[in-house]
């Protein structure tokens, strides 16, 4: 499944991600889309490596006399920390059901008109993430974006004015885009959508409505 | 390009610095497989102070780096079963604890880890895979060390955490090409050895 990935994570936000500077919402993004995709994962262990290197570079600052003493004692306090299973059955790959609970079913769907569904999931108000359900060949509303929006796909597929993208792909819109995302006709579509700014409506719901809404 | 910048005079350096880190993941196996303490204590002694002007140099003050870099060797410690020497080096691995300990320690975002690959590391990971890996690290190291000042110091504010995602502009000339390959490599087999 990893190789029909076509749409990636951009160099940009694997760096950031690697260097331990991005949102909470977009860390969700790349972890999820890692979770899925061998050839970003290899980049961002790649990027990581950099981060290696230049911490064998930084110099060094002494520690305290008493430190290693106390490292072990650390230790023996400390847990030794078990491997994750991976559940490869699920829709959800593991960073996303730790913020959702579980696998799709305890998905908490709030309608928000014409079918669609979204569930906001909790993260840091610097960016926001949420899961979208579009009904199978259902559209959403055209629709532009104040800053940087994200979306993958998890389930199901969608096409817009750009492409199609399936299960894994990431669709990186920005201001320049104003597109319509419609599911195909076969299967639900369910999504993780990540944006750094509210989203822009032109035809969906009243921009009054938005703060309520939180989208 | 790695290769050209691995040439010349950084010869003798590359050669050090190989063996060096080799020697840090026969330390990291042996605190794994037998707890042994004249291990980490070596390997504290080369990286905590690496580590506490890494968490320095990202705005940590002396006494919060201090207590930082010894939860950071603690954790390699109760980690080690999990280091995979086939798909990073032992300076990698650690930056990625001393980042995620960073990030906890100055309240930044909470950054969730992707999904682990089932079976983790091979029991007996093959001496040439770990040997290659090293060797791809050391050239990246000198590649970068070659880079121009500018570059160097933008990337180096990218990951002390200085810079914001928007301000990492997408910046060519990182020559990961040899490294990801590698690490491809690495994950295709533990996908294979999962089946
Ligand atoms: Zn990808």
């Amino acid at each position: 499944m990893t190789e029909l990935i076509k749409h990636h994570l951009t160099d940009t936000l694997l760096t950031a991600y690697a260097a331990g500077s991005l949102p909470e919402a977009f860390n969700l993004m790349v972890a999820t889309h890692l979770s899925l995709c061998d050839s970003c994962r290899a980049q961002a262990e790649a990027l990581e490596a950099v981060g290696g290197c230049l911490l064998a570079e930084c110099g060094t600052e002494a520690m305290a006399a008493d430190a290693l003493e106390a490292t072990f004692a650390r230790i023996s306090t400390g847990t030794a920390v078990p491997a994750r299973r991976r559940d490869s059955c699920s829709v959800l790959p593991q960073p996303l059901r730790d913020y959702v609970g579980g696998d799709v079913s305890t998905i908490r769907w709030k309608p928000v008109g014409m079918g669609v569904r979204q569930a906001i999931l909790p993260t840091s108000s610097a960016a926001s993430a949420r899961l979208l359900f579009i009904p199978a060949g259902a559209a959403v509303p055209d629709h532009g974006h104040r800053g940087i929006e994200l979306t993958m796909v998890l389930q199901g597929a969608f096409s817009d004015e750009v492409d199609r993208f399936a299960r894994g792909d990431v669709e990186v819109a920005d201001e320049e885009l104003e597109h319509m995302p419609v599911a195909d006709p076969g299967e639900d579509c369910i999504c993780l959508a990540v944006t750094d700014a509210p989203l822009r409506f032109n035809s969906w719901i009243p921009r009054l409505v938005q703060p309520f809404l939180r989208i | 390009m790695c290769k050209d910048a691995s040439e010349g005079k950084h010869l003798d350096r590359k050669q050090d610095g190989a063996r060096a880190e080799n020697d840090w993941s026969g330390h990291l196996a042996r605190i794994a497989e037998a707890q042994d303490r004249a291990a980490f204590a070596e390997l504290f002694a080369h990286f905590a102070p690496r580590v506490k002007s890494f968490l320095m140099r990202s705005g940590a003050t002396p006494t919060l780096a201090e207590d930082c870099a010894q939860e950071v060797m603690a954790t390699v410690w109760n980690k080690s079963h999990l280091y995979d020497p086939t798909r990073a080096t032992v300076s990698t691995w650690i930056f990625t604890i001393a980042r995620n300990r960073r990030i906890d320690a100055l309240r930044k975002d909470r950054r969730p880890e992707p999904e682990d690959l089932p079976w983790g590391p091979e029991p007996e990971p093959a001496a040439a895979d770990v040997m290659a890996m090293q060797q791809e690290t050391e050239m990246l190291r000198v590649a970068i060390r070659a880079l121009p000042d500018a570059q160097r110091e933008l990337i180096e504010q990218a990951y002390f955490g200085d810079l914001s995602h928007r301000e990492i502009a997408a910046r060519t000339g990182l020559p990961l090409g040899t490294i990801k390959s590698r690490i491809r490599l690495a994950l295709d087999r533990l996908r294979h050895a999962m089946k």
